[in-house]
């Protein structure tokens, strides 16, 4: 660029030409290094000035190069205002198997801030606190303080107040449409609904089964952003049936003062659960009720030694076996002596006794011979194979581990046998009794449709079918029979069988006789059962009209013959007013006990 | 216009002086308003004044930023010397003037109020600064008799000793560094150039550690989670929200929250409202004028030209990269304008003062005409 000066260039030289050593003086080294430090060599500036052109162009090209960085920054706070897993996305419709609606999702507005783009902050947080008075206004200036691009003001506020904070005219202020979670028929079906949180994720039951097959995936998607292009999740549960069950039970607890009930209707053949409803319970529409850790399913998460109940299963085992016939005979004259506990029964009989005799009395002694004639292994390999022994997983996220005994010895045989020692889920314990009566499959319990064909191509078989008509004739035997615990839910016309359960409470290992737990199941029609409905009561009293007994047959027994009498009706079960004519043909020709 | 064959004074400066130079100049001044259009409303708003009143302001003190350039760039260098001399002595009064009488705005004592006009003097010493240590170096480095160099020192202390007292970091550090740029351009053993330069970080280092603000300020860039640093991240925002392209004119939002959008942070706004593209645009102009002013600084032979240009475009392009990179978040936050963009009527006064100084330095002149001056100075 600019021509090179002559060294001898004397305007620019002049320094250097002095530091020269001119003429003949000799300096001093010191003196020609201070003068080699102080001088001014104006001759180097031009090179040096290549350096502050170099220096500057540096500095230039790092701007730029800058500049141009964040001119390539995604704009994240006018593209993608918010994070996709902020808003609450819409979810699919429930509807029970009428197509009645049990969940559905209402569009709401939600205000949200931009802080950054927030003028007058003060003023933003006392026009809004006007507006909303439930907002915190200490906690709303914080927020606003934040270094946040989104922040949350109030999720799902009214139209009204949408209108009155848009009028408001703030920048930075914004709506964001919502979904928010209905459950229009607040406490019904609410453990088998469980809920949907804040941003419309579900968070338990079948909503968080829903979220589980791939709802969150779709969403994120940005696709099913409307809850009309999801097609409704349809349930087996009835409403009308569930209604009807949980105020039964509702009256049921009240009248036996019980701490808690739960009772359920399933479709035996098909393993469809018609109804569910453990009480107390919980409306979905109000977060956090769930939390009460009193409001749990008992029917699913809660396990128990469900007594007599499992009479049923060591009858069905013994005769299933072949070790025991309907016309085996039981020596019940004594208690049965077992180290030092002694088992004796709670009707006693003294007397020996014919295995129908053994289910309505509910002889602990003859049913704990029925198993110990089977054996340990033989108990326990029957009980694993009706999967009382693990973890029942349905639609549901909850279950429970059973509770089994780890040292299983005779004396575990014999206690479980009658129903004591082995703590199971209340489903669980339905599920085995549906394959005992309805001809030996059995199936996990479902809350989604299921056809017979898919019930039969998934069932396993578990007993043979003349034991399945043993088991249903000893369940009916046990409703009609005078001498049967299960008479009081025994209501016209619907053929029903029944088996009570009793287990005393167990404390830190010993057992409460004050405190019951009692169950009842009962099928229907006994000659070939649709239905099996159940009720389990926590600590029911014995109160007027029970004279003095707090044991299944008086409290949980007449809940289910309610249950059953306000539900036949939309269960297709019409009443029949003559008994059918030969419902158990084998039984009759065997001469069982009870069929003369 | 003028002919060349044309011997009036207008002619002779039109084909002397750099046009280049003074046309960027210009084109830097008309985009000051027209950025200050973008840059300024929201400020005067928030202040309850009239939308337009800075951008009024500005273009009212164009007028004289103009006309003291215009007048200054016909001096001669001796007349340039004689100037800045003035400038710089009555410069220096008032600033320590404004220290000891003068009002406290934002914990500093900058400002002055003269006949009812509000002045920043410590704008008008920079000019004045850069001309006198040039004129010191060019002296001290051609001729024994005069103690140049011990001059050049003396006046570096004499400015940033009260500057430092307003407390005016930025303009001290401005000032330091010119000075620095042109020890080193005038040949300086390079001992000293390091040395100096480890005087300076020293510097720095002493103020970090003992000016609260000054410790903030780098805390905060260093790490952005010590402290408020809204004014950069807003800036940065503006940059990100811009894009290439902008989002038009008057369509900027963060400029209603950058509290001075009008100063030291129209450089984001312009890239809000106008894009990166015009930000590249605006940058090359500063590019250019530096360079070209380099360039005539290493065209030109004489020593005090040389280095007087090159002082004055180095202190103009030292600010406008401080600004950028501020802007840009390269550099920790400092309150520098960037020059004839930002609002800012004694900087725009003290920018035309200076630019003034550069077209006259660079201005064409026979050899002769200064060799014989030079060589008439030598006999005497």
């Amino acid at each position: 660029m600019a021509r090179s000066f002559p060294p001898e260039d004397p305007l620019l030289h002049g320094a250097s030409r002095d530091a020269k050593p001119s003429g003949k003086k000799r300096r001093s080294l010191w003196s020609r290094l201070f003068l080699t430090l102080f001088s001014m060599r104006l001759d180097k500036s031009g090179h040096r000035l290549y350096v502050a052109m170099l220096a500057f162009m540096v500095v230039f090209g790092a701007i730029s190069w800058k500049l141009a960085t964040l001119a390539n920054l995604p704009d994240e706070a006018s593209t993608k205002i918010f994070q996709p897993d902020q808003i609450a996305k819409a979810r699919p419709d429930i509807v029970d198997r009428n197509g009645i609606v049990l969940a559905t999702d209402l569009k709401t507005d939600s205000v949200y801030a931009e802080p950054r783009r927030l003028i007058d902050k003060d003023e933003a947080v006392e026009l809004i606190t006007a507006v909303l008075p439930d907002v915190d206004a200490r906690e709303l200036r914080e927020k606003f303080t934040k270094k946040k691009g989104f922040v949350w003001i109030k999720r799902r506020i009214s139209p009204k107040e949408r209108e009155e904070i848009f009028r408001l005219g703030l920048p930075g202020i914004g709506f964001a449409p919502e979904s928010k979670r209905i459950y229009p028929n607040g406490t019904a079906a609410a453990h088998i609904l469980g809920g949907a949180g804040v941003d419309n994720n579900g968070i338990a039951g079948i909503e968080k089964y829903i979220d589980g097959q791939g709802l969150s995936d779709l969403a994120g998607a940005g696709l099913a952003a409307q809850p009309a292009d999801l097609t409704p999740v349809k349930l087996t549960l009835d409403l009308r049936v569930q209604h009807a069950l949980r105020d039964e039970l509702m009256k049921g607890m009240d009248k036996y003062k019980a701490k808690a009930v739960g009772g359920m209707v399933i479709d035996v053949t098909t393993g469809e659960v018609i109804a569910l409803a453990s009480l107390p319970d919980f409306d979905p529409n109000i977060p956090g009720d769930a939390l009460d850790p009193d409001k749990i399913n008992r029917v699913i998460v809660g396990t128990y030694e469900m007594g007599s109940t499992f009479k049923a299963l060591t009858l069905a085992m013994a005769l299933d076996s072949g070790k025991e016939t309907i016309n085996s005979q039981l020596d019940a004259r004594s208690d049965l002596r077992y180290g030092k506990y002694t088992i004796g029964d709670f009707h006693p009989t003294h007397r020996i006794l014919t295995v129908p005799e053994v289910f309505i009395h509910s002889s602990n002694i003859g049913t704990a011979k029925m198993a110990l004639a089977v054996g340990v292994d033989g108990h326990k390999a029957f009980l694993k194979k009706m999967g009382q022994l693990d973890r029942l997983h349905t639609e549901l996220p909850e279950s429970a581990e059973p509770q089994v005994p780890k040292y299983w010895s005779e004396l575990t045989t014999v206690t479980v046998a009658y129903g004591h020692g082995l703590a199971v889920a209340p489903i669980q314990a339905v599920m085995a009794v549906c394959a005992l009566v309805n001809g030996g499959n059995m199936m996990p319990p479902t809350f989604l449709p299921r056809s017979q064909e898919q019930a039969d191509a998934m069932s396993v078989k578990v007993i043979k079918p003349e034991t399945s008509e043993a088991m249903r004739y000893l369940m009916r035997l046990n409703a009609a029979n005078k001498l049967g615990t299960a008479g009081k839910a025994d209501i016209d016309g619907y053929f029903v069988g029944g088996k009570t359960g009793t287990a005393n409470k167990n404390f830190h290992g010993h057992y409460d006789a004050s405190k019951v737990f009692t169950t009842f199941m009962a099928i229907a029609p006994a000659d070939k059962p649709k239905y099996l409905f159940m009720t389990i009561m926590d600590e029911p009293q014995a109160v007027q009209g029970t004279f003095g007994f707090q044991t299944a047959g008086w409290n949980a027994g007449p809940v289910t013959g309610a249950v059953i009498e306000r539900t036949a009706a939309f269960l297709d079960m019409p009443k029949r007013f003559d008994p059918p004519a030969a419902p158990f043909p084998t039984m009759v020709k065997l001469g069982a006990w009870g069929t003369k | 216009m003028n002919s060349r064959l044309d011997r009036n004074p207008i002619a002779d400066w039109w084909w002397t002086i750099d046009r280049a130079l003074f046309v960027l100049i210009v084109l830097l001044m008309v985009t000051g308003i027209v950025l200050g259009l973008a840059g300024s409303p929201p400020v005067a708003e928030r202040l309850g004044l009239p939308t337009f009143h800075f951008v009024i302001r500005q273009a009212e003190n164009l007028v004289p930023a103009f006309l003291v350039m215009f007048l200054t760039s016909f001096l001669t260098p001796r007349a340039v010397r004689r100037t800045a001399l003035i400038v710089f002595v009555a410069g220096m009064g008032l600033v320590v003037a404004a220290l000891l009488f003068g009002v406290e705005v934002k914990g500093a004592k900058r400002w002055i109020n003269f006949a009812g006009i509000a002045l920043q003097p410590s704008e008008f010493v920079k000019p004045a600064f850069v001309i006198l240590i040039a004129w010191a170096f060019s002296e001290g480095g051609r001729r024994n008799d005069v103690p140049g160099n011990f001059l050049g020192f003396f006046l570096l202390f004499a400015t940033i000793v009260p500057l430092v007292l307003q407390p005016d970091i930025g303009q001290t550090m401005l000032i330091s560094m010119v000075w620095v740029s042109l020890v080193f351009l005038s040949g300086l053993h390079l001992f000293w150039v390091f040395g100096l330069g480890g005087i300076g970080f020293g510097g720095l280092f002493a103020a970090y550690k003992l000016l609260p603000h000054v410790a903030d300020r780098i805390d905060r860039f260093r790490n952005p989670a010590t402290g408020d640093t809204f004014q950069v991240d807003n800036a940065v925002q503006s940059f990100v929200e811009g894009g290439w392209f902008g989002k038009g004119p008057g369509e900027g939002t963060i400029k209603r929250i950058l509290p001075d959008s009008h100063t030291d942070f129209v450089f984001a706004v312009t890239a809000e409202e106008f894009g990166v593209i015009a930000c590249l645009a605006l940058l090359s102009v500063f590019a250019i004028v530096v360079l070209r002013g380099l360039y005539l600084a290493r065209k030109s032979e004489e020593p005090f030209c040389r280095l007087a240009s090159a002082g004055l475009v180095i202190l103009f392009g030292i600010q406008a990269s401080i600004n950028m990179a501020v802007n840009v978040h390269l550099m920790p936050a400092k309150g520098m304008t960037l020059p004839f963009i930002s609002y800012g009527g004694s900087s725009l006064i003290s920018l035309g003062l200076g630019m003034g100084f550069l077209l006259a330095v660079t201005r064409k002149r026979p050899r002769a005409d200064y060799v014989d001056r030079f060589r008439a100075e030598d006999d005497e």
